[in-house]
């Protein structure tokens, strides 16, 4: 349970934080503050077992079949994350307070980070393949919002779309890596997949599936050649950055990587793809940074660069590679994103992220520069930080692999110049901004922030250190259990210690130190170089190329295809339509008649048949003269109820009949807005190619309908009729299906109902249309709207037709009716009232606000199948029982019955409401009818 | 009488395919109605046709038609009214918008102004 409600607490609190934003910052910032230790304490207990090296799974069972169940897991290495995304989305929580400027609104910031932070919670403890990916993507839609934060500005809105187009495609390309390992191993749950290494690597469906995991990882984790979004996401607020984008989601993709290591790795594939993609990335982020002059511009490539050298470890392969990777994202978290921090509060004090201007805030903000430069050092892997422990772990790795590749000599060489240009830029972050000069022409004054914005950032840094000088007391627990985690396995022989001898890791170090200090020192010419060189290598040029061939495409298609004109893309679509029926006739050559029993003719059927038949033929031919088309469609749709009625369907002659009324009356409402009738536009030619195609059309589903006919029947509907009455409680099967069986369904059509009525009503709100003055022929309208006889006999229908209404919903569930006709008689009944009595006179006496009837019927409809839910049976789950009373007599009360008076209830509203509000626009179209007595 | 019910099933298609073609939306709305008739009618033949065998369970009924396809068409039904009304309503706005009746939304005055 605790993992389950960990996961959803920040989803939950999402809206708590959204609401209680309205009362002010602070509160804000205490709600989000409150909801993240709510996770973390349902994690607090866990925390003890997780040390002794269990594994717990938290299993809720959904479709075992499919294996698509909510699996929670949390081991050593899930831990660890669980521990970063909590700890500095608190420290940024606090951070962020202060970071944005009065004007933004900081309500909706907490509730992205709240969002964003389930969903990061959610893929670190997901056992769950499947489960893990829809978390995933939840991570890129979330960082989207967050990225897209100052929605204003342009920049903001093309990083967050770069970020979540980039990112989308992999976990596309993910799901499918996903799903084949689904179908190698058997099995989703992770459990089962960590265990399948060995069947995984030998499938002949390996390469495809660590492909496509691989693409996920890898535009995820920002790695070449898609690191190119994660520079373009700096447009999104600092404290984003330093959360998403040094400590949680981009490290996402190197979880996967970890997560999957014993499945995966361990093969040549393996080695060369990771660890070349990680070896490029290195070194490309760690070039780039130096020449980067936005001080997040040159954060984020260095990011870019520490990822890939997260990723090189694992792509070594060996446990101590593993572990050492581990050690840096622990690392990695803390520095980044108290530098990002960092760089935050020079941004906001100064007015300017651009280190050519920047410059000497020493002199300003010396407690700031004093904890920026403690976490550029460890960034640059200078001892007694803690990013030169496991700086020196990678270095010593890649002497390991020397004598194991062919040009394994190359591996610890760019090792050693990535180092050096890491060292460059941490020495031009510091240099730059705190030295080097006065400042020049800032947009503000800087002072030191305000104690509270500093605080994470002491945090942060106070890690850096302790880490740095005392790992065995500190990370090594941590770091143990989180890469058991990872290897599944027991751990290496490892030590972590500043000193070591003077091994050839440490000579490494030092040569990057010194050669960073030189480069720096003639950055210059290197400058000049880069400038010269700018915009020549971006990395996003194919990306926009692929966007503009993408949208090129489109236009291409839709030019050709937009003919701008509904009615011949209709008569398109009709042709197409046929066409496919015409092939699925052709294709499969069978007779046209099959060999079932056939009922024989009798002369009423054919006269109704006739009658359809001159009914709708009339409609076509009259349909210039609108009126009489429509009175004449009306009794088209009575003659389908007797159709209904005559084979065994009286639900649905019901139904059609009421339906019927309803719509008639709702078309010559409408009507009376419209041209009375239709011009003769159409040119003879096209009207025969129409005719053609028409009758093309009404053959092929002549055709289609008598072969369907004339073959017996197989259905399940047996079982229906069967469990109807022991397992439903009703007689009329069909209204058992409706509320019953597929209760699921009829709940979704009744909210298609009651989203098209609130779509008509926004549509027909305000609206006001040109009201004709007189009829079809030029009379004047008749002055008394509302005669005095239909008006009282209408009113004294109303209660005879209620009371049929309730005897149809109350019957239905045994003999023909149920909520779907109530709903239907009761709307046109009070219909008829304001028809006969006018909407002003029935509105002042009968509720007109019509919302909360519908919303009343939804909430029964789904408080009915909650309730079975909360009763530990499936959602929509009926139940009932035998009553006996005196006069009433037998009968069964079921649970379905409510859901049926939800269903009454919004077809009452729904229909209601667009007819009303349909009379609202008469209303207003024309000045107000004289009230009758 | 399946050959019957055949034959109605494929004149309302053909009516209203030909008038779903016409220029203006009240023919299409029409037609739209029409269509929705012959969907609703097919769908509920694939159950087969019976007569006087409704699915009320009673101990002493012969038999029963097909439950499955009516209940189907009961909501087809509805869902329809709830199209047709809404696609009624969006011509009345695009009547009040652009002038004309028109489904290609041309944007020019009524070429014949048939209400006066």
């Amino acid at each position: 349970m605790n993992l389950l409600l960990c996961v959803i607490t920040p989803f939950l609190g999402a809206a708590l934080v959204a609401a209680v934003a309205r009362l002010g910052t602070w509160q804000a910032a205490a709600a989000a503050a409150g909801v993240t230790l709510a996770a973390g304490a349902w994690l607090a207990p866990l925390v003890g077992g997780t040390f002794q090296g269990t594994t717990l799974i938290e299993r809720y069972t959904w479709m075992p079949r499919e294996g698509l169940d909510l699996t929670f897991r949390l081991d050593g290495f899930g831990l660890l994350f669980a521990l970063m995304i909590l700890g500095i989305g608190l420290l940024v929580i606090l951070y962020a307070r202060w970071y944005f400027s009065p004007q933004d609104r900081l309500g909706r910031f907490y509730t992205g980070m709240m969002l964003f932070m389930g969903s990061m919670l959610g893929v670190v403890l997901s056992e769950n393949l499947i489960q893990l990916l829809i978390f995933w993507e939840l991570t890129s839609l979330s960082s989207f919002l967050l990225i897209s934060y100052w929605q204003q500005r342009t920049e903001a809105r093309q990083g967050a779309r770069m970020a979540l187009t980039v990112t989308g495609m992999g976990g596309l390309a993910l799901l499918g890596g996903i799903l084949l390992l689904g179908q190698i191993t058997g099995s989703y749950d992770l459990s089962v997949v960590l265990a399948a290494g060995d069947q995984v690597r030998a499938h002949p469906l390996y390469l495809p599936t660590l492909l496509l995991i691989l693409l996920g990882a890898f535009t995820k984790s920002a790695q070449f050649p898609f690191h190119f979004w994660l520079p373009n996401a700096m447009a999104a607020p600092t404290p984003v950055s330093a959360y998403l984008h040094s400590a949680t989601m981009v490290k996402a993709g190197v979880f996967l990587l970890a997560r999957l290591f014993p499945t995966l790795s361990g093969t040549p594939e393996w080695t060369w793809i990771v660890s070349l993609t990680g070896l490029t990335t290195l070194l490309i982020g760690a070039v780039f940074a130096l020449f980067k002059h936005d001080l997040k511009g040159l954060l984020a490539y260095s990011t870019i660069s520490h990822l890939g050298l997260i990723t090189l470890l694992f792509g070594l392969g060996t446990p101590l590679a593993a572990l050492a990777g581990v050690f840096h994202i622990i690392n990695h978290a803390t520095f980044k994103a108290s530098l990002f921090m960092a760089a935050g509060i020079i941004d906001h004090e100064t007015g300017t992220r651009d280190m050519r201007r920047i410059n000497g805030m020493w002199g300003v903000m010396p407690y700031t520069a004093t904890l920026a430069m403690v976490a550029a050092a460890a960034m640059a892997g200078v001892p007694l930080f803690n990013g030169f422990l496991s700086k020196e772990m990678f270095f010593t790795e890649t002497l390991g692999t020397v004598a194991q590749l062919r040009f394994g000599w190359l591996l610890p060489l760019t090792a050693i110049v990535a180092g050096i240009f890491a060292v460059a830029y941490s020495l031009r972050f510091i240099h730059d901004v705190f030295f080097n000069g006065a400042p020049i022409d800032l947009p503000r004054t800087p002072h030191e922030p305000s104690r509270w914005m500093r605080l994470p950032v002491e945090v942060l840094v106070a890690l850096c250190l302790l880490v740095g000088m005392l790992p065995a007391l500190t990370v090594e627990p941590l770091l143990a259990i989180a890469a058991r985690g990872v290897l599944q396995g027991p751990l290496p022989p490892h030590s972590i210690a500043i000193w070591h001898g003077f091994t050839p890791a440490l000579w490494m170090s030092l040569i990057a130190l010194t050669g960073g200090v030189l480069v720096y020192e003639g950055r210059r010419p290197l400058f000049a170089l880069a400038a010269r060189l700018e915009g020549r290598l971006e990395a996003r040029r194919p990306y926009d190329w692929l966007v503009a061939g993408v949208f090129g495409v489109a236009r291409w298609v839709t030019v050709r295809l937009d003919l701008a004109s509904l009615q011949r893309m209709l008569f398109l679509f009709v042709l197409s339509a046929l066409a496919l029926g015409m092939a699925g006739f052709w294709s499969a050559p069978m007779p046209l008649t099959g060999a079932g029993p056939l009922l024989p003719f009798d002369p009423v059927s054919l006269l109704v048949a006739l009658g359809l038949a001159a009914c709708t033929a009339s409609v076509v031919v009259l349909h210039r003269s609108r009126l009489i088309a429509l009175i004449l469609l009306g009794a088209v749709g009575l003659i389908v109820s007797l159709i209904f009625a005559k084979f065994s369907a009286p639900d649905l002659a019901l139904t059609q009949l009421s339906v019927e009324v309803v719509t008639i009356v709702l078309l010559l409402l409408a009507l009376y807005f419209l041209p009375q009738s239709t011009p003769a536009e159409s040119s003879r030619p096209r009207q025969v190619r129409d005719l053609l195609l028409a009758l093309a059309a009404g053959g092929g589903n002549a055709a289609l309908a008598w072969a369907v006919l004339t073959r017996p029947a197989e259905s399940i509907a047996d079982w229906f009729l069967t469990h109807s009455l022991p397992g439903g409680g009703g007689a009329n099967v069909v209204n058992v299906i409706l509320v019953d069986f597929r209760g699921f369904d009829t709940l979704g059509e009744i909210t298609v109902l009651a989203l098209a009525g609130l779509g008509i009503y926004a549509m027909l709100d305000g609206l006001r249309l040109p009201a004709p003055a007189a009829d079809a022929q030029g009379r004047a309208w008749d002055p008394d709207a509302h005669p005095l006889i239909m008006a009282s006999l209408v009113r004294l229908l109303l209660p005879l037709a209620l009371l049929v209404a309730v005897y149809i919903l109350l019957r239905g569930h045994q003999l023909p009716g149920g909520g779907f006709i109530a709903g239907l008689v009761t709307a046109v009944a009070l219909i008829m009232q304001y028809l006969a009595n006018g909407v002003a006179w029935t509105r002042a006496r009968l509720p007109a606000n019509l919302h909360p009837l519908i919303a009343a019927g939804l909430l029964i409809a789904t408080m009915t199948g909650l309730g079975s839910l909360a009763l530990g049976y499936p959602f929509l789950t009926s139940s009932f029982v035998h009553f006996h009373w005196a006069l009433v007599g037998d009968f069964e009360l079921a649970s379905a019955m409510a859901f049926d008076l939800g269903v009454y209830l919004v077809v009452v509203g729904a229909t209601l409401l667009i007819l009303i509000h349909l009379g609202l626009v008469h209303d207003l179209s024309r000045p107000p009818a004289e009230e009758p007595r | 009488m399946e050959a019957l019910l055949a034959l109605m099933i494929g004149l309302l298609t053909a009516a209203g395919v030909y008038l779903l073609l016409r220029a203006r939306t009240f023919p299409v709305v029409l037609g739209l109605s029409l269509l929705s008739y012959a969907v609703n009618l097919f769908l509920f033949a694939m159950g087969r046709l019976q007569i006087g065998r409704p699915p009320i369970v009673t101990a002493t009924a012969a038999g029963y038609t097909d439950p499955l396809p009516q209940a189907l068409v009961l909501t087809a039904i509805v869902i329809g009214f709830a199209m047709t009304a809404f696609v009624i309503m969006l011509a009345l706005k695009a009547r009040a918008e652009l002038g004309n009746d028109h489904v290609d939304g041309l944007h020019e005055p009524e070429v014949r102004d048939t209400d006066s």
